[in-house]
């Protein structure tokens, strides 16, 4: 039995009392709460700052190739390059000692003690959930892009005198916040119950829930093990009830968007004021994120490289040399449990939404799919892996795809989903009033039309795949290596030499894939202008 | 159209729950209950069996010594060693659990163990494990029982042949003489200099393993009877014993990095706060690790070790076989391998990974003796008789108590 349903069914009675006496619960819960809500608000802002202000803009377009390689960073490799920068001892710190030195003021030659990274408010660790989630939200509204006819609603919202943010959340939210619901849900869930980064980036007396979860597993005694499955419940429950708080914040966004549109203000003094914000923020928390990844990949060859050294006194190629052997096999591991998962994935999603479209009939239990958001891995993973205890298939590679498909499944579903549905039926009469079958429609209309919904939704299926930890690990019984089992394993650590060579080597095949997935329509389409992703 | 595509759908997954179906259960073969009398029948047996050994895999150092190890396994006796890197041996000993709920008898995935403490004891007691095994190894002989006594008692715990040690650890202090001009020589004179350089020593957070060593060694030094610690702890004893562990800790606290308002995770994070300056001192589990960083080029070359007056936790790296491995020949012949002088010599070398070994070096032939005699300790680490002396650990119910009490203590700030 799943060891979320233990507590729950009598064996453990004790667990439920433990936690409600743990001292740590509500502030616990607190944590989860506030770094879900406010990193998920503030990523979509800044996305929607970047759709309604930038787009068309040359700074829009170099976010754009920046999107992938942000996309494929791991999340704990994107903390742990936030964390060398903002370090009391990290490039900064390094950076103001060297040039105090240089210009001989006195300075302390050792690290302040300061509390930057880890503060009990968890800034620290919003910060981090924000700079890997815009680039998330980003690619999902590129995505829903094309089926929300955004440049004529520009130009109707712009020639009534409406500013640019005014204009857009009056006229291309309404038909982009539809596509974009299921990735906020799972963009708000992923922030609540993320392990590796809040380890990483948040603070630690206590942690957040998940994280907690994830430490009382580990531990030997019963006890513990009673007790993360009681609080695991508890983060469930957690989980639905934001989702209903978020559905609350839509309505209320409704209301005010109403009375906004009644009221006939042309908000035009918004935009530079939001502009200035936008910028500023966006720069210096992506700047900070590329330096943290040209850091880590500096101490991916560093030798000595101590405190208050801008750069390391030598270099060498030994960590990249060591982990040869081991990244070869775990790399072939990896490109197949990702195709094996994604590629089912995609077509299992294609077909069901071609029926749904045919009007044949849909079940409810279709949204049985999105379950493995929602709740947190390693809750019902144990369940899922004494399954295949039971049916003597773990530790095969088939099994672990299968457990990779499940978790792949709904992303690609939600990735997918909305821009299939939203695509304009009228082109499908069109084409039948020309002659066309249904089945010459489907391959030579609807999907041509949809290939950057369904190479992004591609993209995010492998890149789901190649970051399963757990999956990976429990249902392949340890016995296949891929590149996260690896990482995971080596920079259980924090080595930052390993964490660069790794953090890079598993960024490579999303990178690859995320780039081909918004390269491939601009190439393809290259005389369909409204085809292509966004620009 | 659509018909079709479902059609496909369906057909895809039926064939795959068929693949499924067809990939079930194997052969199993039968194991002994214990070990055989004679050696060769457990080599020929081992012949050609695939053993995977389940062991931390966060240390390259480590893993690189496991793969070396795999090439004279295969090359003496045609074993195949696979290392399943493990984040946490509790993954394992979970796995095992799980395994042996589905009565998966001789079929496990987790075929040798890197283990020791309260995982081994919660397996033990469990009968989870193979065995007894350990003295039966034509190894074992070279084995110190009586000058590490730890080879045999695990955190108070009697192996009874069980597990096999494999390798010694004690706990040493790693500091930058820079900052720390005369080190101090007991729990006393370190909180002296912690409150006179604040923020330069913190511990890793427990309930990490290193963390809860820490407090362990300051209760031996303020405990007023050493000698309780090796029986378990009742309510009494442990409230009044502990009463100065928890004074020591007030008042170090907030002279401590961040002023005790966060802890490092782990060892690993703790070595890093050195590396990087923010700490002065910090300390480890192993009286190698110091050189072999430096040797590495990860750690500042002036980095020195030391110990306290009155000894340093110590305790032994085992390796158990769980009672449902499907390669327990295999995994017999390893357990062996481990006890070789020439492998235990390479695991000593701190250009290897510093671990010392578990063999009275006196016992064994002048050759072998010779690769130890031989063996560069490097600059940071204090010979065998400087090391002064290696302590018990305390039964594990301390460890249990004394963290849960850490937690309640200081595990949410005010």
């Amino acid at each position: 039995m799943s060891p979320v349903l233990r507590p729950i069914s009598g064996q453990d009675q004790g667990a439920f009392m433990s936690l409600w006496s743990w001292n740590g619960l509500w502030p616990a819960i607190r944590l989860s709460l506030v770094t879900g809500l406010a990193a998920t608000l503030i990523g979509l802002a800044m996305t929607t700052a970047l759709f309604a202000l930038f787009q068309g803009h040359r700074i829009f377009r170099v976010f754009l190739r920046l999107v992938a390689p942000f996309l494929a960073v791991p999340h704990a490799t994107a903390a742990l390059a936030l964390t060398f920068i903002l370090a009391p001892s990290g490039w900064i710190m390094r950076g103001v000692v060297t040039l105090f030195n240089a210009l001989g003021i006195p300075i302390s030659q050792t690290p302040p003690d300061f509390i930057t990274i880890n503060d009990p408010g968890g800034l620290a660790l919003i910060f981090g959930l924000v700079i890997k989630e815009v680039p998330f939200l980003v690619l999902m509204c590129v995505a829903a892009w094309a089926q929300c006819d955004a440049p004529r609603r520009r130009l109707v919202a712009s020639a009534l005198g409406y500013g640019r943010i005014t204009g857009f959340w009056l006229t291309i939210w309404p038909v982009l916040y539809p596509q974009l619901r299921l990735p906020i849900f799972a963009v708000l869930a992923y922030s609540m119950t993320t392990v590796d980064m809040a380890m990483i980036l948040g603070p630690s007396l206590p942690p957040s829930l998940a994280v907690q979860i994830s430490k009382w597993i580990t531990l030997p005694e019963p006890l513990y093990q009673g007790m993360a499955a009681a609080a695991a419940v508890v983060q469930l429950t957690l989980v639905a009830a934001t989702l209903l708080v978020w559905r609350f914040l839509e309505l209320m966004g409704r209301a005010i968007s109403r009375a906004q549109f009644q009221s006939g203000i042309r908000g035009l003094s918004l935009d530079g004021p939001i502009k200035f914000f936008g910028l500023v923020f966006g720069l210096v928390g992506f700047g900070v994120l590329i330096f943290g990844l040209l850091a880590l990949g500096i101490w991916s060859i560093a030798g000595l490289w101590p405190y208050p050294d801008v750069l390391p006194q030598t270099y060498t190629p030994r960590v990249w040399a060591e982990a040869q052997s081991g990244v070869i096999k775990a790399t072939q591991n990896t490109v197949i449990l990702a195709l094996l998962s994604t590629v089912p994935a995609v077509f299992l999603v294609l077909a069901v939404l071609q029926s749904e479209f045919l009007g044949k009939r849909t079940y409810r239990i279709q949204r049985i799919i999105y379950v493995p958001l929602l709740v947190p891995q390693i809750t019902f993973l144990p369940g899922l892996y004494q399954l295949t205890l039971t049916a003597g298939i773990s530790g095969q590679t088939l099994t672990v795809a299968f457990a990779h498909f499940i978790f792949v499944l709904p992303y690609v579903a939600l990735t997918m989903g909305p821009a299939f549905r939203a695509w304009d039926i009228r082109y499908a009469m069109v084409a039948s009033a020309m002659g066309a079958s249904r089945k010459k429609i489907f391959w030579q209309v609807r999907l041509p039309m949809l290939l950057c919904p369904i190479l992004i939704s591609s993209a995010v299926g492998i890149a789901t795949s190649v970051a399963q930890f757990l999956p990976s690990q429990l249902i392949g019984a340890g016995r296949i290596e891929t590149l996260t089992t690896e990482a995971v394993a080596l920079t259980s650590g924090g080595n930052r030499r390993l964490i660069g060579t790794y953090g890079l080597v598993q960024s490579l095949f999303p990178a690859i894939v995320f780039g081909l997935a918004l390269w491939v329509p601009t190439l393809t389409y290259r005389n369909r202008r409204t085809l292509r992703a966004p620009k | 159209m659509a018909q079709k595509l479902k059609k496909i759908a369906l057909v895809a997954s039926l064939a795959l729950a068929t693949i499924f179906l067809a990939l079930q259960a194997q052969a199993q073969d039968k194991m002994p209950a214990v070990l055989p009398a004679n050696w060769d029948n457990v080599l020929n047996e081992a012949r050609g069996q695939t053993v995977y050994f389940n062991a931390w895999g966060g240390d390259p150092k480590i893993n690189a010594f496991l793969e070396w190890l795999s090439g004279v396994a295969r090359s003496r006796y045609d074993i195949h060693l696979q290392h399943v890197k493990l984040a946490a041996t509790s993954d394992a000993v979970a796995r095992v659990r799980s395994e042996m709920r589905e009565n998966e008898r001789d079929n496990g995935s987790v075929d040798l163990l890197w283990i020791n403490g309260e995982n081994f004891a919660m397996m033990k007691s469990g009968n989870m494990l193979f065995g007894p095994f350990a003295e039966q190894l034509p190894n074992f002989k070279y084995v110190d029982r009586i000058g590490k006594p730890a080879t045999l008692k695990d955190f108070t715990q009697a192996t009874d042949g069980y597990e096999s040690p494999w390798a010694m650890a004690q706990l040493v202090f790693e500091y930058d003489p820079q900052f720390v001009p005369t080190v101090p020589k007991n729990s006393t004179e370190l909180l002296a200099w912690i409150t006179k350089n604040p923020g330069r020593f913190t511990y890793p957070q427990p309930p990490d393993y290193l963390g809860t060593t820490f407090l362990k060694q300051i209760l031996y030094e303020v405990i007023s009877d050493r000698v309780v610690l090796q029986s378990p702890a009742t309510q009494a004893i442990y409230e009044k014993e502990t009463a100065k562990l928890w004074q020591w800790l007030d008042a170090a606290h907030p002279f401590m990095w961040r002023q005790g308002q966060g802890f490092p995770a782990s060892e690993s994070a703790l070595a890093q706060l050195l590396a990087d300056s923010e700490v002065a001192i910090s300390f480890s589990f192993n009286p190698g690790r110091a050189s072999a960083e430096i040797s590495a080029g990860n750690l500042n070359p002036n980095i020195r070790s030391f110990v306290f007056e009155n000894g340093t936790i110590g305790n032994v790296s085992f390796v158990a076989i769980p009672l449902n491995s499907k390669n327990k020949f295999g995994s017999l012949v390893i357990s062996n391998l481990l006890l070789d002088p020439l492998v235990q010599a390479r695991a000593q070398d701190p250009a290897i990974l510093g671990f010392m070994t578990v063999l009275d070096i006196k016992s064994l032939n002048l050759e072998d003796q010779a690769a130890f005699s031989q063996l560069d300790l490097g600059v940071a680490t204090l010979a065998p008789d400087l090391l002064g002396k290696s302590l018990l650990e305390p039964d594990v119910s301390w460890m249990s108590m004394i963290a849960q009490d850490w937690q309640k203590r200081y595990g949410v700030l005010k």
